[in-house]
């Protein structure tokens, strides 16, 4: 039993019985508890999760109804909510949090028999890009434990790359999907804003975030968007792309299609010449594939993290205020304490980057302020809407680096926020004009992963994918090491 | 010149459920803290879910305030600490990129002037605290969140109002307008509160909040402009600054001065996307728009020919004038209006009274035509509108049950005559000389009878004893 398989591969795998969801379960948790107390990506495993998998067995041999997920183990990361259980966005504000209900990517999830083996690791709140904020230590990349394995659905990344489990769900609010993709050589698909329904996503900027799967492969995530896609009746912000199937000619190919490759963010700051080599081949890739490759300049993208960060601090300014400790939080004795005083008290437990984005988040939309910074951030993000719109109606695809850089070593960026900052240079353009984004493994130099962003228009999550799809079929990487 | 403007907030308590969840638009019936659900409660990952139809009953206020209306709608954040906030800001809204609150500019007639109005917004009504213990050591307060996420329309006026008795009337008079379009039950505790802003000539302008009634608001206003006056008198500069009104010492006191004013750090909502509100979903709105109460006033007027005084009363209290258009067939509508004014709002005088009638409007075209037709006493009529609140029964049967019927019969009449003459000898004598008297006997037939001898024949039958002509 090979725990490296794909999503698609396991499925036929049970249903040809070469194993069973117990077995395959077992497999899977085994190799947790084998390399998790190195790599961390878990902050904890689902105990019903052995049980689960019996019952779907039992389904299967009863010849019942099962679930396109066959019982695949598939993990979550710790920002999206299930009922009866911690959900702590690697906070200790949340240490102690059950959610009253669940998500609905997860509902769905469940009615398609997938196993939910546990809640991975990631920034506090999401707020980061190498795990290196969580508030209970971070994950290692598996392809070198000295190096982050990106953020903030680090653990989900790990995860996914060191086969502890088939799939999983991130969350992308500026890269956080696809940043860990990249590094840790896993397929990762930030949607469409509204695509995928937020209900149970813990918000941190929700104008802009969105759910999206993290996977071996492209038909995998494919599979996945085919489950957690649609519209909602809990989540106003969600489209109906009705019940589109996205592997259907997934392997149509790219052949006349035109991509543009954007300027700015093939040469921005810091850019390094091990990736920008990476990009110019899989240029190169796509054009033996029969694409029209071509630089487009989107000038706006200059400001797009200036802008991001602006934006998405007022949102988290405005979307944590509510961690108040008054209906639910850690115990701490309040009693002496006025309002103000108590409130301090209780926000204390923040970690340095959520204070820093909070801080942030206070000043930037303030009265005296918002004109030199929220009002300027809001007319980057219009302008980049316009420009995006503009060279959408004459390329099919945009193409970049997903990172600027490959992973860095621990520590190596946390004390300077701005180079930090600019390590999401590529990724923050899709999520500030809601376009789907895909990050696909391409290279591994120096024995470290570089990933490529493939960008297309809204709701164009399907072409996206046969594009991925195309790339991904080029590619031969070596196993993960671990 | 004085200048006084207001900030109203009314509960949409017509509305089934809150603004953003399933959970009751009227909280008052349940325990604390039972109303409540992840959305209202703001937990981690809830997302609030827009109620389409409070758009719909804001938007009527907004036209029937002769408001403009936009063609979108958008919702913004307020931010600020309370205990009160589950999530500790407040979706409201904001006329921010361009117009895309409930409604703006529009006016009222109050009296002979004009009223301003400057914005209608939709927003989230907070929770409640609830202060307890007696001396400050032992004080708790207590938050019930069952109030937070009902829908709230907050109506701002330009400062138009002179006098505190303008700002009354206006009060009246909105409240009245919310009731007739069935958005609200002003009467309900806590649905409609006011602040109001006053300054006078040369001075700032002073905020007046934490005002419980509308009494009270008028008080305010007046210590408020009395105070500013004074100050004035004696050339010290009025400050521009919010006060709270002391409900116990009847004055305004300092609250906080506008410099310390909180930063709300206002942001677009974007969990709720934009509505859309096009000129068709507006104009079925206003087709369907309940009729104004000057225009049901004019109407029982000119068609009915109902006093003008009556006309007033009627029509502006929605729960009446609905009776009154059930019990009216055109022929009896004076005699119905009359007997809703005079007899059955005294009987029906609170809202518990009115939940529990049982009273429909054949009921009262019936009495109507029962006193028409001299079948039963106004004095029994009285009686039988007693009962039929009580028990909704036939009005056939009620006067069955309880008897009231005319007394009609000569024969019986006669022998209560006799009665009544043989008792009251002084006044059979006064009133031989003074025909006046005479009534005060029919008054002694009717207690006998208990209000149902027919009171003609009463009388006739007394003068042919008496042998007064």
């Amino acid at each position: 039993m090979d725990l490296g398989i794909s999503a698609l591969n396991y499925v036929n795998g049970i249903k040809n019985n070469e194993f069973t969801v117990e077995e395959f379960t077992l497999k899977s948790l085994e190799r947790i508890s084998q390399v998790d107390e190195k790599l961390h990506a878990f902050l904890r495993v689902n105990d019903l999760a052995i049980k689960n998998a019996r019952e779907i067995d039992t389904k299967i041999k009863s010849n019942q109804n099962v679930g396109k997920c066959y019982g695949m183990p598939i993990s979550i990361k710790d920002n999206i909510c299930i009922e009866g259980s911690k959900t702590t966005c690697a906070s200790k504000v949340l240490e102690n949090f059950i959610a009253p209900y669940t998500s609905t990517v997860i509902s769905k999830l469940n009615s398609e028999d997938a196993i939910i083996i546990g809640k991975t690791n990631l920034d506090e709140f999401a707020m980061g890009l190498s795990t290196e904020f969580s508030a209970y230590g971070p994950s290692r990349n598996p392809w070198n434990t000295d190096y982050v394995p990106g953020g903030s659905s680090g653990g989900s990344g790990v995860s996914v790359s060191a086969n502890e489990c088939i799939a999983s769900l991130g969350s992308d609010t500026g890269g956080s999907i696809r940043n860990p993709a990249s590094f840790c050589s896993v397929v990762g698909l930030k949607p469409t804003y509204g695509l995928v329904s937020r209900y149970g996503l813990v918000s941190y900027a929700n104008s802009i975030e969105q759910i999206g799967p993290m996977a071996k492969t492209v038909k995998d995530s494919a599979f996945l968007l085919n489950i957690i896609s649609g519209i909602d009746s809990n989540d106003n912000t969600t489209v109906d792309n009705k019940n589109q199937d996205y592997l259907t000619d997934i392997d149509a190919g790219i052949n006349g299609k035109k991509i543009g490759i954007v300027t700015e963010m093939t040469n921005p700051d810091g850019l390094s010449t091990d990736v920008l080599d990476a990009t110019n081949d899989a240029i190169k890739t796509f054009e033996k594939l029969g694409a029209n490759c071509e630089q487009v300049s989107l000038e706006m993208v200059r400001y797009a993290v200036a802008a991001y960060y602006t934006i998405t601090s007022t949102e988290a300014g405005s979307n944590l205020a509510r961690y108040d400790n008054i209906r639910y939080g850690y115990e701490f004795d309040s009693s002496g304490f006025e309002f103000n005083s108590y409130i301090s008290q209780a926000r204390s437990k923040f970690g340095p980057e959520v204070i820093r984005r909070m801080i942030l988040g206070g000043f930037v939309p303030s009265a005296g302020h918002a004109g030199k910074y929220f009002s300027k951030a809001l007319k980057v993000k219009s302008k980049l809407i316009a420009e995006i719109k503009h060279v959408f109606e004459k390329f099919d695809y945009l193409i970049s680096p997903t990172v600027p850089i490959q992973p860095f070593k621990f520590g190596e960026k946390i004390n300077d926020p701005v180079s930090f900052m600019m390590v999401d240079f590529n990724t923050v353009t899709a999520n500030l004009t809601g376009i789907p984004a895909i990050s696909v493994p391409y290279k591994i130099t120096n024995g470290l992963p570089i990933g490529i962003q493939i960008m297309a228009n809204h709701e164009e999550e399907h072409s996206l994918l046969q594009a991925a799809y195309a790339l991904e079929k080029t590619v031969d990487l070596p196993e993960v090491p671990v | 010149m004085t200048k006084i403007g207001l900030e109203i907030h009314c509960q949409l308590t017509k509305l089934e459920s809150k603004l953003f969840c399933s959970c009751k638009a009227d909280y008052r019936k349940f325990e604390p803290n039972t109303n409540i659900c992840p959305i209202c409660m703001g937990i981690p990952g809830s997302l609030p879910l827009l109620n389409k139809s409070a758009i719909e009953k804001a938007t009527l206020i907004a036209m029937a305030l002769d408001c403009s209306t936009p063609n979108r709608i958008a919702f913004f954040r307020k931010n600020y600490f309370y205990p009160d906030l589950p999530k500790n800001f407040q979706i409201t809204q904001l006329n921010a990129y361009g117009n895309t609150s409930i409604g703006w500019e529009g006016k009222i007639s109050v009296g002979n002037s004009k009223i301003k109005i400057r914005r209608i917004q939709l927003e989230e009504d907070p929770g409640r605290l609830i202060y307890e213990g007696a001396t400050e050591k032992t004080k708790l307060t207590l938050v019930d969140y069952n109030r937070a996420g009902t829908p709230l329309v907050e109506i701002v006026t330009e400062p138009d109002f002179e006098t505190p008795h303008q700002v009354r009337e206006f009060l009246n008079i909105l409240s009245d307008l919310l009731e007739n379009l069935n958005v609200s039950d002003p009467g309900l505790e806590g649905a409609m509160r006011a602040d109001a802003n006053v300054s006078i000539e040369g001075g700032s302008k002073v905020e007046i909040k934490n005002i419980g009634s509308f009494h009270d608001l008028e008080k305010a206003v007046h210590f408020e402009i009395t105070r500013q006056q004074s100050l004035a008198e004696r050339k010290i500069e009025i400050i521009q600054e919010t006060r709270h009104w002391d409900d116990g010492r009847k004055i305004t006191v300092s609250a906080r001065t506008k410099e310390e004013e909180a930063e709300y750090r206002y942001h677009l909502e974007a969990d709720i996307p934009w509505v859309r509100i096009d000129d068709n979903t507006k104009n079925q709105l206003q087709v369907h728009m309940p009729e104004s109460i000057s225009s049901k006033k004019e109407r029982y007027v000119s068609k009915y020919g109902i006093t003008s005084q009556v006309a007033d009363i009627l029509s502006s209290d929605r729960y009446f004038s609905e009776l009154f258009e059930k019990a009216n067939n055109e022929t009896n509508a004076k005699d119905i209006a009359n007997m809703i004014t005079t007899d059955i709002m005294g009987l029906l005088d609170t809202r518990e009274k009115r939940e529990m009638s049982k009273l429909e409007g054949d009921h009262i075209s019936d009495l109507v035509g029962y006193i028409k037709s001299n079948k039963i006493t106004r004095a029994s009529a009285k009686l039988a509108l007693d009962e039929v609140i009580k028990n909704g029964k036939q009005l056939s049967e009620i006067i069955e049950d309880l008897d009231l019927g005319h007394v009609s019969d000569e024969s019986t009449l006669s022998d209560i005559i006799t009665e009544v003459i043989d008792e009251e000898v002084k006044a059979v004598e006064d009133a031989k000389q003074n025909p006046e008297i005479v009534n005060f006997l029919v008054g002694k037939v009717m207690q006998k009878t208990h209000g149902k001898a027919d009171p003609e024949l009463t009388l006739v039958l007394l003068k042919k004893n008496l042998g007064i002509k």
